[in-house]
């Protein structure tokens, strides 16, 4: 191999450094892309590889180092000339339109007049030949979130580029749709173009890939042929150390349903959220159940739902240990012994400006006795919990009482999953426990929601993480367009199964059962 | 070598302590160029507006004075915007309190007693609320900016005190004046040391309950939640509606109670001016106390500076007494401006750093 001399090369980045006041995101990275191949960027979450690629892209510039295309030194000074180059990028949160048609989202992105007709045709072509389904007419907010993933492919594709990067473009898609999605990368590196391929799933890039660059901490720590690896090894690498192995098996204690949902429905909220239909669903002290789905699917109206942060209009709807609660407000089911946690932890389930103490404030006036006198906060008090949730859930901070915005986004999870499980609460509710997590992070909130179950505690999951699902989940649900599938238990459903659910076989059923009656 | 401005970590304690200073010290940098420009030597421009009202004992207790109504309005703003609910309506809810509180004499003009002061003063609380009240619901119930609603508002009361005072109310001994009667003997608030009456205590008391209620209770928690992260406070259980209601009523009764004690001591009567333009100005006041009631005490004292200095500068410079309102904006300008230094650092980007961004030719 002529590594060296750059010849072979579609793309070098050579020694990239980039320096985000004192953290070295990027420390000395190089990344070398072979026309053709489909090469992976692997690492965990804040290893650097949303760094590398926007530098890549030319939405930031490197601190120092040199990027090379086609052999040649360039600087990228935006994505408006990484387009020119030929580098097309899919992001994970697409920038569509959501009330603009397909094709009109894809003139947006084009540069200069555009004739809507004959982009249509172009679009209509590329989509027949690439497997790609895709009506240019279509409202994009009628869309599923594959068929949008679709559109930003198109829109790349269109530019006829030579490198694509796709970052991490199987977590909003069912396995089916990433089946689908796979065929069309595989075809795309087969007619030259080269793909970067963003992902901490490690099966997949076993799967897709020819060649992996694996960050840690801001640095490549190696360079393997991932199918020459094991996902154990690849594993490693990315971590650095064994990963903790969860330990559930200890059997599900079946106890009395603490949580209880009975055809609990909610109206969609603006033409572009999710209404929810008629979820039935029940959990027992002593198990975790989870929801598996496809991101927008009503799960984040869900978690509303059971919070009482949108109050329902049936009382009786909702259960908290046998009482009625619909149309109680977050307080009174805190009151009740119920926690949440929700999906987003700044600006949602922690104040960003304020401290760790003040933030155990926020979810526990209510149901804390000793955190308000007569009106007044005991500070204290708070500060005591603050200290009590850091030492048990090993929460590293800089400085003694930070504020929430200064902690990683793994650190102050696990203070917040950590400030509702102090509580020892009847009732958890937890969207997207470990959603940009490191994986050591990751397995301590994963442990701790099991313990807590185990301790007698009804554990409700909501996860678009199947690995997390299946290794945590006593019985598993599916959501999807806003209706939930049966609870199935864990070692009954496969991952084919799962998929099928995603995609709303359930709703069809329903349908059908719907039209006999 | 780049200057840029560079995010920091956290919010820094030493530049939110420091930022209203710079503000003042820039301003009184940029005084000095305006004084300049108008051929007046900088430092006796200066020296007039900002060091001579604070030589005398007068000038001094006319300081408290102006001071009064402005922390006794600018604390309850301040606990409004930190909300982030705008009301920048107080000199109409200022108007409406002393309306409303100076309505007891009108109706009952040789009322003579210890209850007559406590009425009127308990009805320019009320007035303040209702007026404050208008734009809380107007926003609550359709969603109405409260910015224009609540400034809006200030006109109207404003048309109706001077129609009251040229109307139904002018005092019919008056000399067709457009003034009510003058207020006289307990109708008035009891002085405590040569021009300085009751209503600075109520300003210090007010500062410090509101100091107290923001910092430590639960309501204040509440108010701060809200304005810093509304997704958070309806997590926590806080509802945003109740909490627009409570700094309208709060801040409008404080204003009212502030318009109702101007009236019954240094204006002594009702008459179509009653303020200087009092509710305006306390957002600087509330800005530059960086949000805090005791700050606001600190920097209701500093724009009363302003007031006295404008109206030195009127006497001894011949500048025009709008020279405190020119003062007043540079301030606002300045601390805005400053803020950004709390959240913000600037830092020089090195040549070499620098290079590696650029076009490599």
């Amino acid at each position: 191999m002529t590594d060296k001399d750059g010849k072979d090369h579609l793309l070098e980045a050579l020694h990239i450094v980039k320096i985000f006041g004192t953290l070295r995101a990027n420390d000395d990275v190089s990344l070398f892309v072979r026309p053709g191949e489909i090469h992976a960027l692997l690492g965990e979450n804040g290893a650097g590889k949303s760094t590398l690629v926007k530098i890549i892209y030319g939405a930031l510039q490197p601190t120092s180092g040199e990027l090379r295309w086609q052999g040649e030194p360039v600087t990228i000074g935006s994505p408006a000339q990484a387009r020119k180059l030929g580098i097309g990028m899919v992001f994970q949160h697409f920038s569509l339109f959501e009330a603009l048609t397909v094709a009109e989202n894809i003139a947006l992105a084009l540069p200069g007049a555009f004739d809507i007709a004959a982009l249509s045709q172009r679009i209509r072509t590329i989509s027949r030949d690439y497997g790609l389904p895709l009506e240019p007419s279509a409202t994009v907010g009628d869309l599923s979130v594959g068929e949008r993933q679709r559109i930003e492919i198109i829109r790349c594709l269109l530019q006829e580029p030579k490198l694509l990067i796709m970052d991490e473009p199987t977590a909003v898609l069912t396995p089916q749709e990433a089946d689908q999605l796979f065929l069309v990368l595989e075809r795309l590196a087969k007619e030259g173009c080269s793909i970067l391929y963003i992902s901490h799933r490690l099966e997949e890039v076993k799967r897709l890939c020819q060649s992996a660059t694996i960050l840690r901490q801001g640095k490549v720590v190696a360079c393997v042929d991932p199918r020459k690896e094991t996902a154990a090894s690849l594993a490693r690498l990315m971590v650095g150390s064994d990963i903790h192995v969860v330990h559930p098996k200890a059997k599900p204690r079946s106890g009395p349903a603490r949580l209880v949902l009975d055809k609990l429905s909610l109206a969609q909220d603006g033409p572009f959220g999710v209404g929810l239909r008629d979820i039935s669903l029940s959990v027992a002290g002593g198990e975790v159940v989870a929801i598996a789905g496809v991101a927008g699917n009503g799960q984040s109206e869900f978690f509303d739902a059971i919070s009482g942060e949108k109050p329902l209009a049936r009382n009786e709807a909702l259960l908290i240990d046998g009482k009625p609660c619909g149309r109680l407000s977050i307080t009174a089911r805190r009151r009740m012994g119920a926690a949440f946690v929700p999906e987003e932890r700044l600006g949602h389930g922690a104040v960003p400006a304020f401290r760790l103490s003040e933030n155990v404030i926020l979810t526990r006036y209510a149901s804390d006795k000793d955190l308000t006198r007569s009106g007044t906060i005991g500070r204290d008090a708070a500060a005591n919990v603050a200290e009590r949730v850091i030492k048990s859930y090993d929460v590293r901070k800089g400085k003694p009482d930070p504020e929430a915005r200064a902690l990683s986004g793994g650190n102050l999870q696990k203070f917040v999953v950590g400030r509702e499980l102090d509580r020892n609460p009847a009732v958890l509710v937890v969207n997207q426990p470990t959603w940009g997590v490191d994986a050591g992070a990751a397995a301590t909130i994963r442990q701790a929601l099991i313990d807590l179950a185990r301790a007698g505690s009804a554990v409700l999951v909501i996860s678009q993480d199947l690995d997390e699902i299946f290794e945590i989940a006593d019985r598993i649900a599916v959501i999807s367009r806003g209706q939930l599938s049966e609870a199935y238990p864990a070692s009954e459903l496969t991952r084919e199964k799962i998929g099928l659910l995603m995609a709303g076989e359930h709703e069809m059923r329903e349908e059908r059962h719907a039209a006999r009656a | 070598m780049q200057l840029v401005l560079e995010k920091r970590p956290e919010r820094s304690r030493r530049m939110a302590l420091l930022s209203p200073l710079l503000a003042i010290l820039l301003t009184v940098i940029t005084g000095a160029v305006i004084f300049a420009l108008r051929g007046i030597e900088p430092l006796h421009g200066l020296n007039v507006y900002f060091i001579e009202p604070l030589t005398q004992i007068w000038s001094l207790e006319q300081l408290v004075v102006k001071a009064t109504p402005l922390v006794l309005i600018g604390v309850g703003l301040a606990v409004c915007y930190t909300a982030n609910v705008w009301n920048i309506g107080a000199e109409g809810q200022f108007t409406f309190g002393a309306i409303l509180g100076g309505m007891i004499l009108v109706l009952f003009p040789a009322w003579q007693s210890p209850l007559t002061l406590v009425m009127m003063l308990l009805f320019g609380i009320l007035g303040g609320m209702i007026y404050g009240a208008i734009p809380a619901l107007l926003k609550i119930r359709f969603n109405a900016n409260e910015i224009l609603t609540s400034l809006m508002l200030v006109y109207v009361v404003q048309f109706l005190l001077d129609w009251l005072v040229r109307g139904p109310w002018r005092d019919p001994q008056g000399f067709n004046f457009p003034k009510t009667i003058t207020f006289e003997g307990l109708q008035l608030l009891p002085m405590l040391s040569g021009s300085i009456h009751l209503g600075a205590v109520f300003a210090v008391l007010a500062a410090l309950v509101l100091a107290f209620v923001m910092g430590r209770m639960l309501k204040g928690f509440e108010v701060r939640v809200v304005g810093n992260a509304p997704r958070a406070a309806r997590f926590a259980g806080f509802s945003r509606p109740r909490t627009i209601l409570f700094c309208f009523l709060l801040s409008g009764g404080l204003a009212g109670l502030a318009g109702i004690t101007e009236v019954a001591s240094v204006v002594g009567q009702l008459q179509p001016q009653i303020s200087p333009g009092y509710g305006f100005t306390a957002i600087i006041v509330a800005f530059l106390g960086r949000l805090n009631p005791l700050g606001a005490l600190a920097a209701g004292l500093m724009l009363a500076l302003s007031y006295l200095g404008g109206e030195a500068a009127q006497v001894s410079l011949g500048l025009s007494d709008r020279i405190a309102k020119v003062f007043q904006g540079i301030l606002l300008f300045y601390i805005l401006a400053c803020d950004t230094l709390i959240l913000y650092r600037f830092r020089w980007l090195k040549p070499q750093a620098l290079a590696a961004t650029q076009p490599a030719e």
